[in-house]
C-alpha cells in the first residue's frame, strides 16, 4: 500500500465540473434571494477524472476482506459474496420509491415475507422485523419490544436489565438509550457467567437479561438452560445478542435455547459487505407471544397471496427507522441465504467453530489462552507468553502484535476487548478462510511472537510497511482538526 | 511508585481532597493519572451545580478510555479550574496542582470518611 | 451438495484440522452444548441454488415491481445518480473493510470521513461533523437525547408538526423510552408557529426544538426568531434539513440553529425502497462532546506525515458503555462515501443547479395543475423549492389510481387529505405534461 496525501479539496480549481444534467424544457424560474444563503457551500470545483483518481488512490490506502485475511473477533469479517452485489444494483430494485403503492412493489414485498421466514426457520424465532438498520440499533429496537411487553401488561417496575461483564459495548450503551439501568452480572474464573451471582439480581424490577452466547470469549453459554428458566421465573424476558450467531448458524437456534427477543447482523452472518462501518441491517426477532410488539411498518401475506404493508398497530413498539430499513442489505442477505439453502447451512457454522480451535491450538504455545477449552468461532489469547522484556526492554504488547501483523499483510484481530483480560486478542478466522490462509497467519503470529522475544522494539515500532506509521492520537483528541479549512 | 501528598484526604476512588475552610477543592490523585496515561479531557460540572458524595461530577477520557470522577464530599460547587479546558495535560503533569473543582460542602463530617495520605497509599498501588 | 463456492475446505483440510485439535469430528467441536439445543430438523429453506438460478429467481422477483415515474417525495427523492459514484463505492476496498480501527491500513476510509464531516459543515455552516448516522428520523431522535444531554436539568423538546410524519414517528418512539417529554408545535398556514412555540417554552423545562428548515408540504419555512426565542429560555434548536437544498437554501448556522440533522438520501443516493441512506448529523463546536458517533480528526503519524484518525472516542459505546453519548456503532459509512463523491461531482454550481432545475419544474407542475382545476392552492403565498401541496377537487384515491395505471407515482396523499406532488431534476417537461394531460382526463 502506498501514501497518497491529498484532499478533494485540495484538487479543486475554480470552474472545473464533473457533472451534466439535463434541460428539462420548463420555463426557468429563480430561487427568491431571501431564501438563499450569503456564500455557495465551500465545495471541491474538479473533473471527472480528479474525483476517479483520487478515491481511487484513497482506496489504495485500504484494506478489505477481498485484500486479506481479517480475523477481527466478533465482527465475522467473512467473505462478501459478489452476486449479492449485482442483485442489490438490479433497477427494478433501486428504483423503487418506499411509498409507492403496494401493487408496485410486490416484488420487493416478497423480499421482506420471505427473508422474515427463512431467519425465523435459522433462529427459531416466530417473526422478525427487518427496519432496523445495524446490530445496535436492533438491540435497541429489541429491547424496545422488552418493555413494550412488560409496559402492555401495566408491569411498569421492570425498569432495569442484566448484562454480563463481558458483553459487546453496545449492550448497555441500548439499554440505556432505551431507558433502563443496567445491572452488572460477573463472569466466572470458567469465562461464564455465573448463575449463583445472577440469582440476588432476579426480581421484580427485572425486564430481562442481555446475553450472547456463544459470549465474547468464544465461549457456549452452557448454562443457559437453567438461566432461561431463572429469568423468565421472575418474569423477565432474555434478550440474544446476535453478534456471535454465526457459529451456531446450521446448528443451534436461539429460540430453542429460550430465547424471547433477538437480533442479527446480517453484515456479520449473513455475509453483507461491511462497507467501512456500515451501512448493516439488524433485523429483530421475537418469540410467539411478542409479535405483537414488533415496529411498524411490518408485511404480511394476504389470503389471495399478495403482500400487504401493516403500518399501524397499536401494540407496536414503535417505528424506529424511516421506512423499512436498509433493503438493499436485506436484498445482499436473501440472496446468501438463497445460496446457502437448506444444505449448506449447516455447514457454516462447523466450519467457523473448526478454523477459530485450529488457529487456538496452533498458537497457544506463544500466546497465554486464559481459558482452556473448545471455543465457538473466536477464542481470546491474554497477550504474549514470552513479551520480550526479559530482553530489559519494555516489553511487547497486544498493541504492538496487532501493529505488527499489519506489516505482515495481515489485519489485526480485535485487540482490548473483552475487558476482562488486560492484554486481550481475540480472533475470529470465520469460515471462509481456507487452511493454508490459516496455516500463514499461524506462521506469521509465531514469527512475530519469536521477534517479541528476542527484540521487542521490532514490535514498538510496527508497523513499519504501511501508509502510515503509528498516528498521534493523544494530540488528536486533545486538539480535534475535524474538517477542512 | 505514584506520589502521595501528605496532608491531603484522598477516597477510595482516587480523588483527593484539600480543606479551605468550607470549601473542598478537588483533584485526582498521581496513581489515577498514572492509570490513566495522557489525559485528553476532562468533563467538568458547571458552577453552582450540586454535587454528592460518592456520585459522578465528570469523567476524564484518554484516547481509549474513559474514567467517572466520584465526588468525596456533598455540596455546591463554587468553582471550576477552566484551565483544564484547553490543557487537560496539566493533570499529568502535577496531579496536585491541577485541582479540577471547589465544593462549598454542605455536611463537612463527610470529610471524616476519607483516607489520610498514609491509609491511602495502602490501596493506591 | 458437497462443494460450496464460499467454504474452501476440502474433506483432507477438514481431516487434518480435526486431527491437531485432537477431536474425532465436527460434531465434538459442539460437545460443550447441551444435546437437546442441536438442531435435529430440517431447515425451512430453499434448496441450495446455483448462481445462475438465484439471478433468474431475483428477476423474477424484480419483475413483480412496477416501473414508476416517480412525482413524490415525503422523505425519498428521485434525484439523479453520476455514474462514477456507483462505480467507485464497488472498489472493495471500500466496500468490504471493517470500521478504520486499525488507521494505518484505513487512510481510505478515514480521509473520506474526513472529507464528508468538511463536506456537512461547509453544507450547514455548522462547526462538527460525525461520520453518519442510520438514516433522517434515527438522527433527529438522536438530536433529542443531544439536546437533553446539554440541557442537563431539563426533559422536554418540542416538536414541529411540519415535519415528516416518519420523523416525528421515529423521535416519538425514542422518547417513549428515554423518558424524554414531546410536545408538538402545531402548524398553522403551512408554517411552524412561532407563537404556539412561545407559549409552549413559557411553560418551562424545553431542551430544545426539532423544527424542518424545509417542512412536509415543501415549504421553506421562515425561521426568523426562531433560535433567538429558544435561546432566549436556554433551549436548543434542531434543524431538520434536506441536504441538497442546503445547497442554495440558508444555512442551518445562518438560522442560528446549534445541531442540523437530516437524511443524505437526497443527494443522488437511489431511493432503493427506503435504503440504505445515510443520517447526518452537525453541531456547533461547544455541543462536540455531546455528539454521538464516531468522529474523524487530522493529526500525524510517528513520522510527522498528516494521519487521520478516529477521535474523541471516549464519547462512544465500546469505552463508555451505559455512559455513551449514544449505543450507535456501526453507521451508514459507504453512503457517507456515496454522499462525498457525489458533492465532489457535483461541486457548488452542480447542486446549485440540480436545486434550480428542481425549482422550475416544481413551479411548472403547480402552475400546470392548478390550470386543471382539479385542484386548488393551499399556501398560495409561501415558498417551495422542489415539493408542494394541492388540495384536490377530486377524489385524490381514484386521480392517484389512475396516475398509477398511467405510470407516475404523485399525488401522495398527507394526512391532512391534501396531495403531494415532487419534481426533481430528472423529471423532464414532457413527463409532466403527460402527468397532468392524466390529471385532466378525469
Amino acid at each position: 500500500m502506498k501514501y497518497y496525501d491529498r484532499l478533494i479539496f485540495e484538487l479543486s480549481k475554480k470552474g472545473r465540473t464533473a457533472y451534466t444534467l439535463p434541460e428539462s424544457g420548463c420555463p426557468a424560474e429563480s430561487i427568491p434571494a431571501g431564501l438563499q444563503r450569503a456564500q455557495a457551500p465551500g465545495l471541491p470545483e474538479v473533473s471527472e477524472v480528479d474525483v476517479a483518481r483520487h478515491y481511487t488512490n484513497l482506496s489504495q490506502m485500504n484494506f478489505g476482506v477481498d485484500t486479506g485475511f481479517y480475523p477481527l473477533g466478533s465482527c465475522t469479517m467473512k467473505y462478501n459474496p459478489k452476486i449479492n452485489e449485482e442483485i442489490a444494483a438490479m433497477p427494478a430494485f433501486q428504483g423503487l420509491h418506499p411509498l409507492q403503492d403496494e401493487s408496485t412493489v410486490q416484488g420487493a414485498l416478497e423480499v421482506y415475507y420471505e427473508m422474515d421466514k427463512a431467519l425465523a426457520s435459522i433462529t427459531g424465532m416466530k417473526h422478525f422485523t427487518l427496519n432496523p438498520c445495524a446490530g445496535a440499533h436492533g438491540e435497541l429496537t429489541g429491547l424496545m419490544i422488552m418493555r413494550s411487553y412488560h409496559m402492555h401488561r401495566g408491569d411498569l417496575a421492570r425498569t432495569k436489565v442484566i448484562v454480563p461483564d463481558s458483553a459487546h459495548g453496545t449492550n448497555p450503551a441500548s439499554a440505556a438509550v432505551c431507558g433502563l439501568e443496567i445491572v452488572e452480572v460477573k463472569s466466572g474464573a470458567n469465562g461464564l457467567v455465573d448463575v449463583e451471582s445472577l440469582k440476588p439480581l432476579l426480581g421484580p424490577d427485572i425486564a430481562g437479561i442481555m446475553m450472547t452466547n456463544p459470549n465474547t470469549l468464544g465461549l457456549f453459554e452452557k448454562d443457559i438452560k437453567e438461566i432461561a428458566a431463572l429469568v423468565h421465573e421472575c418474569g423477565g424476558l432474555l434478550y440474544y445478542d446476535g453478534a456471535n450467531m454465526n457459529p451456531l448458524l446450521g446448528m443451534v437456534r436461539p429460540g430453542d435455547m429460550g430465547f424471547d427477543i433477538m437480533h442479527l447482523n446480517l453484515h456479520k452472518t449473513f455475509s453483507t459487505p461491511h462497507g467501512g462501518g456500515g451501512p448493516g441491517s439488524g433485523p429483530v426477532g421475537v418469540a410467539e407471544r411478542l409479535v405483537e410488539f414488533l415496529p411498524v411498518p411490518r408485511v404480511e401475506k394476504l389470503e389471495d397471496g399478495s403482500f400487504h404493508v401493516v403500518r399501524n398497530c397499536e401494540t407496536s413498539a414503535g417505528q424506529v427507522s424511516a421506512f423499512m430499513g436498509n433493503f438493499g442489505v436485506i436484498l445482499r442477505a436473501y440472496a446468501y441465504i438463497l445460496m446457502l439453502g437448506k444444505q449448506h447451512i449447516k455447514m457454516a457454522g462447523k466450519l467457523a467453530t473448526l478454523s477459530a480451535n485450529y488457529i487456538k491450538e496452533c498458537l497457544k504455545d506463544a500466546y497465554k489462552l486464559p481459558i482452556e477449552s473448545v471455543c465457538k468461532h473466536e477464542f481470546v489469547f491474554d497477550g504474549l507468553i514470552d513479551d520480550g522484556s526479559s530482553t530489559g526492554k519494555p516489553g511487547a504488547t497486544t498493541l504492538d502484535v496487532a501493529k505488527r501483523l499489519l506489516d505482515y499483510g495481515f489485519h489485526a484481530p480485535t485487540i482490548y476487548f473483552p475487558l476482562l483480560f488486560h492484554q486481550a486478542l481475540m480472533i475470529e478466522p470465520t469460515e471462509t478462510e481456507s487452511k493454508e490462509t490459516l496455516d500463514l497467519f499461524i506462521e506469521v503470529m509465531h514469527e512475530i511472537a519469536r521477534e517479541a522475544a528476542e527484540d521487542p522494539d521490532i514490535l514498538h515500532g510496527a508497523p513499519h510497511l504501511t501508509p502510515i506509521s503509528r498516528p498521534d492520537e493523544t494530540t488528536a483528541a486533545r486538539n480535534p482538526i475535524l474538517k477542512f479549512e | 511508585m505514584s506520589k502521595i501528598e501528605k496532608g491531603l484526604l484522598y477516597s477510595e476512588s482516587h480523588e483527593w481532597v484539600k480543606v479551605e475552610g468550607n470549601v473542598a477543592v478537588i483533584g485526582v490523585s498521581d496513581f489515577a493519572q498514572a492509570e490513566m496515561g495522557d489525559i485528553t479531557y476532562v468533563d467538568m460540572p458547571d458552577e453552582g451545580d450540586e454535587v454528592t458524595k460518592g456520585e459522578d461530577f465528570g469523567a476524564l477520557e484518554s484516547v481509549k478510555a474513559s474514567s467517572e470522577l466520584y465526588s468525596p464530599v456533598s455540596g455546591k460547587v463554587v468553582e471550576v479550574n477552566s484551565e483544564l479546558e484547553d490543557a487537560p495535560e496539566l493533570i499529568n503533569e502535577d496531579a496536585y496542582a491541577a485541582w479540577i473543582i471547589k465544593v462549598e460542602m454542605s455536611d463537612t463530617a463527610e470529610l471524616d470518611e476519607l483516607l489520610d495520605a498514609a491509609a491511602y497509599e495502602a490501596i493506591a498501588k | 451438495m458437497s462443494t460450496f463456492p464460499y467454504f474452501p475446505h476440502t474433506e483432507e483440510d477438514i481431516r487434518q484440522m480435526l486431527d491437531r485439535i485432537g477431536v474425532k469430528s465436527l460434531d465434538d467441536l459442539y460437545a460443550d452444548v447441551p444435546a437437546d439445543f442441536l438442531y435435529k430438523g430440517e431447515y425451512d429453506l430453499p434448496d441450495a441454488k446455483s448462481e445462475h438460478e438465484v439471478r433468474a429467481l431475483f428477476e423474477a422477483l424484480a419483475a413483480k415491481n412496477t416501473k414508476q415515474t416517480v412525482f413524490a417525495g415525503a422523505g425519498s427523492y428521485d434525484h439523479y445518480t453520476p455514474a462514477i459514484v456507483p462505480y467507485l463505492l464497488s472498489r472493495s476496498e471500500f466496500l468490504t473493510a471493517y470500521t478504520p480501527y486499525q488507521c494505518e491500513i484505513s487512510q481510505g476510509t478515514l480521509r473520506y470521513i474526513f472529507e464528508y464531516q468538511s463536506m456537512i459543515c461547509t453544507l450547514t455552516g455548522l462547526d462538527v461533523s460525525n461520520a453518519s448516522m442510520y438514516d433522517g428520523p434515527t438522527a433527529a431522535a438522536e438530536a433529542m437525547r443531544m439536546m437533553v444531554a446539554c440541557a442537563k436539568k431539563k426533559n422536554t423538546v418540542l416538536v414541529s408538526a411540519s415535519l415528516l410524519p416518519q420523523v416525528k414517528d421515529v423521535v416519538r418512539t425514542y422518547a417513549k423510552y428515554y423518558g424524554t417529554t414531546l410536545k408538538e408545535i402545531p402548524v398553522v398556514d403551512g408554517q411552524t408557529s412561532f407563537l404556539s412555540m412561545k407559549e409552549l417554552l413559557e411553560q418551562g423545562d424545553v431542551a430544545g426544538a426539532i423544527i424542518p428548515s424545509v417542512n412536509r408540504f415543501g415549504i421553506v419555512e421562515n425561521l426568523s426568531g426562531f433560535a433567538a426565542e429558544l435561546h432566549l429560555s436556554g433551549a436548543l434548536l434542531a434543524l431538520y434539513c434536506d441536504p441538497s437544498a442546503l445547497g442554495v437554501l440558508k444555512t442551518p448556522a445562518e438560522l442560528d440553529a446549534d445541531i442540523a440533522v437530516g437524511d443524505g438520501q437526497s443527494l443522488g443516493i437511489p431511493m432503493s425502497f427506503g435504503g440504505p441512506s445515510v443520517g447526518f448529523m452537525a453541531c456547533r463546536k461547544e455541543h462536540m462532546r455531546k455528539l454521538p458517533g464516531r468522529i474523524v480528526g487530522q493529526t500525524v503519524d510517528a513520522d510527522g506525515k498528516r494521519a487521520f484518525v478516529l477521535t474523541l472516542q471516549a464519547r462512544e459505546q465500546h469505552i463508555r458503555r451505559e455512559k455513551a453519548t449514544s449505543n450507535i456503532c456501526s453507521n451508514e459509512s459507504l453512503m457517507a462515501l456515496f454522499v462525498t463523491i457525489y458533492l465532489s461531482v457535483m461541486g457548488p454550481q452542480g447542486l446549485r443547479e440540480v436545486n434550480e432545475k428542481c425549482y422550475s419544474g416544481s413551479h411548472y407542475l403547480y402552475n400546470e395543475l392548478l390550470k386543471t382545476g382539479k385542484f386548488e392552492a393551499v399556501f398560495p403565498d409561501k415558498p417551495f423549492l422542489k415539493e408542494f401541496v394541492l388540495k384536490p377537487l377530486v377524489d385524490l384515491d381514484a386521480l392517484r389510481r389512475r396516475l398509477q395505471e398511467a405510470g407516475f407515482f404523485a399525488a401522495l396523499p398527507t394526512e391532512e387529505g391534501y396531495a403531494s406532488f415532487c419534481v426533481t431534476e430528472k423529471r423532464s417537461k414532457e413527463e409532466i405534461d403527460a402527468l397532468v394531460a392524466i390529471v385532466k382526463e378525469g
